[in-house]
């Protein structure tokens, strides 16, 4: 499969043929079409990947790295396809640099237990911003409190875009760690990441930037952001649940203590002393989620062959309709308007609960997700409890919005009668 | 006469079987119940008072009159509103011994696991452990006050 395409009109996309891709779209929840429309949370896996895990347990399965009958060999070469894959995806430096993880959640971690406790003490200073995912919240301050250091927080506009101008007044010789989501899962702002790494450098911090909404359709170039760790989801970028990847600069991972103890991660165990493998294998101990982890390279050739950019241009066009249909429905109000934003539409009613709407909108068929979007202290800032989200999908269709737009226009008349 | 509370889930069910399971209609049918509960006193609307376990605001008030029970409920959620009406309506001025002895057959009946999902069905059993808990602690006053009359 290729990974140059030429970008194309957005029409020009047979969303259709990328709808016949994914089989759980076609069916009907509550007696209607599904429209599925909470893609922030997960997206739907295509053929390709399912048939991927299928072939996996028919075919090849066998533990990796150990055996040398075929189907460890086999496991073991399919299982490294999928990191040079992620290699070239993210364009790191050598595919060493890539350790799989559980997730997004599992990379932060990963970095705060052993990169932070390495790097990071008593009156240190770590900055994330005020629109975090909790997962980017909270191990972190587990850390500052291990260690006795500071978590400062750069403050978000009304729009829901980050504050530069703070940003670097927060910055110091004290900061050892700036760790930022590239785009926030509630509001869909799309943060300046590069100037967010390269004012951090001026002061000697690492960067660790949260790509669990943004892998799949931005280019990611981590060598020219220039960030010091990466993290994603495999099943944010259609591929399966349980399995993603952190990037990290080989100098920082080299350097690192190991993270969890086991098996794979060692060079030699004796009583008196052990001995640690090379990167990456140093932080994958135990038997990983091979399955799942040679699915996710369909994910990713499937993302490649519709070409990100193409995605993207459907996209755009796809928010913008979305936008205009929504702000025609009475008593709407959109949280979150970044300048720079990308497939999340936010919005509140404030005369109607948030979770009122999202399970009416079930009964029609509509999948969104409603309430703080594990991330509280981001709602806080903006005056709200929580928020109905919306968010898209490449297979996600205008006739889809309308759909929403009809719901919503009959759930807000029926309720306020 | 105040009706049992087995009378009453008969009724709520015959109610709710004209709906069909249409899951639609049933919610703004919950709804509509919801909306006949007397708004609460804001005063009640306390902590204390709040309904732990939900994702939307509950408040439950228990008030005490004659060896009988009575509810006052309110709701940040218009469907939420509706759900707790239906528990309001069922204990109404019954004893804190038949409150904690019902078994709310209805709920099962209605459907309501099916058309309300998880998050909210932990939400309405918190509901119910927080009306029997109020029977229970009305239910050792009573007897704590009679030995005392004694």
């Amino acid at each position: 499969m290729s990974t140059e395409n030429t970008v194309v009109s957005a029409t020009q996309l047979n969303i259709e043929k990328i709808r016949q891709d994914f089989p759980i779209l076609h069916q009907e929840v509550n007696g209607r079409a599904l429209v599925y429309l909470d893609n922030a949370a997960t997206t739907q896996k295509p053929q390709v990947v399912i048939n991927a895990l299928t072939h996996y347990y028919q075919q090849d399965n066998a533990n990796i790295h150990r055996g040398i009958h075929t189907l460890a060999e086999r496991a073991t070469a399919a299982f490294e396809e999928t990191r040079q894959a992620i290699h070239q995806f993210i364009n790191s430096n050598e595919p060493e640099e890539i350790v799989f993880t559980k997730g997004t959640t599992d990379g932060i971690n990963l970095v705060a237990a052993t990169f932070g406790r390495a790097n990071v003490q008593e009156g240190d200073e770590i900055v994330i911003s005020a629109m975090e995912h909790h997962s980017n919240i909270v191990p972190w301050q587990m850390l500052c409190e291990e260690k006795g250091a500071n978590l400062k927080v750069i403050p978000v506009n009304n729009k829901g875009e980050v504050e530069l101008e703070e940003y670097k007044k927060l910055l110091s010789e004290r900061t050892k760690l700036v760790s930022v989501v590239y785009v926030s899962n509630s509001l869909g702002t799309i943060n300046p990441v590069k100037e967010i790494i390269d004012l951090a450098h001026e002061y000697g911090a690492a960067v660790l930037i949260d790509g669990a909404q943004s892998t799949a359709y931005l280019d990611i170039d981590v060598q020219a952001l220039n960030c010091d760790f990466y993290v994603f989801s495999g099943h944010k970028v259609f591929g399966p649940t349980g399995v993603g990847a952190l990037y990290g600069k080989r100098r920082h991972l080299e350097k690192m203590p190991p993270y969890q103890g086991g098996g794979e991660m060692i060079r030699s165990v004796s009583f008196e002393k052990t001995t640690y493998n090379d990167i990456p294998y140093k932080f994958e101990a135990g038997t990983p989620n091979i399955a799942d982890v040679v699915a996710l390279k369909a994910a990713i050739e499937y993302i490649n062959q519709i070409g990100k950019a193409n995605m993207r241009a459907y996209e755009e066009e796809l928010l913008a309709y979305a936008h205009q249909r929504l702000s025609e429905i009475p008593g709407i109000r959109m949280v979150g308007t970044a300048e720079n934003k990308m497939n999340v539409i936010s919005f509140v009613f404030d005369d109607i609960f948030h979770f009122d709407i999202g399970q009416m909108l079930d009964t029609r068929g509509i999948a969104v997700r409603t309430g703080h979007h594990c991330t509280e202290p981001l709602m806080n800032r903006l005056g709200v409890e929580g928020t109905v989200r919306a968010s898209l999908a490449v297979y996600n269709t205008k006739e889809e919005i309308d759909q929403l737009t009809e719901g919503l226009h009959r759930i807000v008349t029926m309720m306020r009668k | 006469m105040t009706q049992s509370i087995t009378e009453t889930q008969n009724e709520i069910i015959e109610e709710f079987s004209l709906l069909d399971g249409d899951p639609e209609m049933t919610n703004f049918y919950i709804m509509e119940l919801g909306q006949k509960l007397p708004p609460l006193d804001e005063s009640q609307k306390t902590e204390d008072n709040i309904v732990k376990g939900c994702q939307s605001k509950v408040w439950l008030v228990p008030l005490w009159a004659e060896g009988k029970m009575k509810f006052e409920a309110d709701s940040n959620s218009a469907i939420t509103k509706g759900l707790v009406s239906l528990l309001v309506r069922v204990f109404q001025d019954q004893s804190p011994n038949d409150i904690i002895d019902a078994d709310l057959f209805f709920i099962d009946k209605i459907g309501m696991n099916r058309f309300i999902g998880t998050q909210r069905s932990n939400g309405f059993a918190a509901m119910i452990k927080q009306v029997k808990l109020a029977a229970l602690v009305n239910k050792e006053r009573e007897a704590i006050t009679r030995s005392n009359q004694k």
